[in-house]
């Protein structure tokens, strides 16, 4: 742990904890939170014609799965940047 | 033509692609055994996860299981892709850093300890066996229903197939084999899907045409399903609930974590070049499989309410006897649908109220394998359906027979018993183990215990309470040592499997089921399939404080966290 980058490197840790905790809050919201424990409020509300707590158990948060796993990809794409992390496959199998 | 030649000639043109496949893909060393050489491009990685996926049971019984259960099947769309959220997320990039070829070895590496790797290796088998038995039915099932030869003969040309893609290109045959396999599975899903959406709806896209009105009135779909289901006793479709709202949370969360414990859908992301890319493979391997996982419950809802308007064409009046569609005797003779006019009355009366209901059986199967036939649709669809289900069935089935394979040839044997094998010799002893991997599999398959119904959603809860929180605190806390993982995994799969058997019989034999399979005597009324998330829980408590009581890991363990940290 003598590494001189020790303070940069847990920087980056910190920044990648935080956007996925962020995340998360997202993932568990849509899907528990729309589709099961608030599904009897929501669905008083429509999107044409499904009612809108169902819309988000079969189909809306499956499409919100979706944008958070590429957003994630994306923004740690940036981050590795950012903070000069190498992305090559520096572990050859033995 | 006749179906039964269309349905020979258009599986047989996909098994030649892919023993096609296998002959240019072989594998020549054990990294292109078990991880591909990691050259596999991520959008391409993203296509065979999907394909390695999505088994038997997504493809075959998903929609039919929400067709009867409506908003409480919900718990198998979110479960089965929430779980690539946490992959993507807490799991896939780290273990793609970690860099070797299997999940057993990263347990026993991060845990300092054989034992550990020894007991990862024992959950790894059996999450994986009690998945593949029902892939291996799935294939003897979809020969016997479509190409009608014996169950036995459709398992063995199964078996065949998977041998020489699995034994002679290792993962590389498996992940191109599996593109193929998802492009056959997902055309055979989405074309009557869209058919059936624009004779219903007008509109060609499933996933809207179930929020649509119907064709030629102004009353939407599910609004007309809600009425029709409730005219005749059933639940409203879009709120019944599936037992109660804490046991789908259990449900869901125990698919979800599942997912991203499976060790045969982890390797997966072993095989792309690095840790960038596992990270967008695991957005394409989302993507490809939400195509197929927003269709479905449009497939469910639509179906459905064909077969409501087909028992009961007008308002109070139902189907006559000696009016029943082809489609309807065609089923018949499969078993998969029949009736009993019960009041004799010359009409089959549709009824929630079991005492009066006259359609007696009504197979969930027949939502998706007779759907082409209720659309009226050409025989080639049909066709196609039955290769899209062999293709789900036969990709899973290599994917499983992969982990399990490489965790007996690299983790016993390399990394236990015979540390000085060679190369050369491992490759082999990995093509033996397949091969007897491919042969108890077959075996299980022709003789299925007991306890081969509903093995897949046992299986999530299986890895869930075991492997799954064995990766992430070994990720996340460099704290958590050997003692605190090894108890951790014997007791969460150990209480789940002990949840499952005092509700369901010890190995799944009635008479053994020593509380019943009576909700009263839920845990929190939470059905067993459901209680892989309680036995996560379990894990995690277990590990973190047994961990606090031992002595902490050694210097090198903590190096090797914050590597795998860093990308």
């Amino acid at each position: 742990m003598q590494d001189p980058n020790a303070a940069k490197d847990s920087a980056y840790w910190r920044h990648n904890v935080l956007l996925m905790l962020k995340l998360l809050a997202v993932w568990f919201v849509v899907s528990f939170g729309c589709g099961i424990l608030f599904v009897d409020f929501l669905n008083q509300f429509r999107i044409g014609g499904y009612k809108l707590g169902f819309w988000f158990a079969q189909q809306g948060a499956i499409y919100v799965f979706v944008v958070l796993v590429f957003y994630y990809a994306r923004r740690m794409a940036a981050l590795d940047r950012d903070f000069g992390q190498s992305d090559n496959d520096s572990d050859q199998p033995s | 033509m006749e179906l039964q030649t269309l349905t020979y000639i258009v599986v047989g043109l996909t098994f030649a692609l892919y023993l096609g496949i296998a002959f240019w893909a072989r594998a020549g060393t054990t990294s292109e055994f078990y991880v591909a050489d990691k050259g596999i491009h991520p959008v391409q990685n993203g296509m065979a996860t999907a394909a390695d996926w999505m088994s038997a049971a997504s493809f075959i019984s998903m929609a039919g299981l929400i067709a009867f259960m409506g908003y409480g099947g919900s718990v198998f769309l979110m479960g089965w892709t929430g779980g690539y959220v946490i992959l993507a997320l807490l799991i896939a990039p780290y273990l793609r850093k970690y860099g070797k070829f299997t999940v057993p070895e990263f347990i026993g590496d991060r845990y300092y300890s054989k034992t550990a790797r020894a007991v990862a290796v024992l959950c790894l088998i059996i999450c994986s066996v009690t998945y593949v038995i029902g892939q291996m039915k799935g294939v003897g099932v979809a020969f016997s229903r479509f190409l009608e030869v014996d169950y036995d003969i459709g398992l063995y040309v199964g078996m065949v197939i998977v041998f020489f893609y699995a034994v002679l290109g290792g993962m590389k045959g498996i992940t191109y084999t599996q593109i193929a396999q998802y492009c056959v599975l997902i055309t055979a899903y989405t074309i009557p899907a869209i058919f059936i959406s624009l004779q219903l709806t007008g509109n060609p896209l499933p996933q809207l045409g179930l929020g649509s009105t119907l064709a030629g009135s102004d009353t939407y779909l599910l609004d007309r399903l809600d009425e029709i289901v409730t005219d005749l006793g059933f639940r409203e479709y879009t709120t019944d609930v599936r037992l109660s709202g804490l046991n789908m949370v259990a449900f869901t969360l125990s698919l979800m974590i599942g997912t991203a414990g499976l060790p045969h859908v982890i390797i997966r992301f072993f095989t792309v070049p690095n840790v960038k890319d596992a990270r967008s493979s695991a957005g394409w391997a989302l993507v490809f499989i939400a195509i197929l996982y927003t269709t479905a419950p449009a497939v469910a809802g639509m179906a459905r309410l064909n077969l409501m308007t087909t028992m009961e064409p007008r308002p109070g009046e139902y189907l006559a006897i000696d009016e029943r569609p082809q489609w309807f005797r065609n089923w018949e003779k499969t078993g998969l649908l029949a009736f009993e006019d019960k009041n004799g009355d010359g009409r089959i009366q549709y009824a929630a109220d079991a005492a009066t209901n006259e359609l007696s059986t009504v197979d969930q199967d027949i939502i998706v394998l007779a759907n082409p036939e209720i659309a009226g649709l050409p025989n080639w669809v049909i066709a196609l359906i039955a290769a899209g289900g062999l293709a789900a069935a036969l990709s899973t089935a290599a994917g499983l027979l992969l982990a399990i394979a490489s965790a007996i040839s690299h983790d016993l044997l390399k990394g236990m018993l015979m540390p000085t094998i060679t190369e050369r010799q491992e490759l082999l002893a990995s093509r033996m183990a397949m091969a007897l991997a491919i042969l108890g599999a077959g075996f299980l398959g022709l003789n299925p215990p007991g306890f081969a119904a509903g093995t897949v959603a046992l299986a999530f809860g299986l890895a869930a309470s075991s492997i799954f929180p064995a990766l992430l605190l070994g990720i996340f806390s460099a704290r958590v040592t050997r003692e605190g993982a090894v108890a951790g995994m014997l007791c969460g799969i150990g209480v789940t499997l002990f949840y499952v058997f005092q509700h369901k019989g010890i190995m799944f034999v009635p008479d053994t089921a020593f509380l019943g399979e009576l909700p009263a005597n839920w845990f929190l009324g939470i059905e067993p399939n459901a209680f892989g998330a309680v036995g996560a829980v379990v894990n995690f408590a277990v590990a973190l404080s047994v961990s606090r009581i031992t002595a902490a890991p050694p210097a090198s363990v903590r190096e090797l966290v914050h590597n795998i940290r860093l990308p």
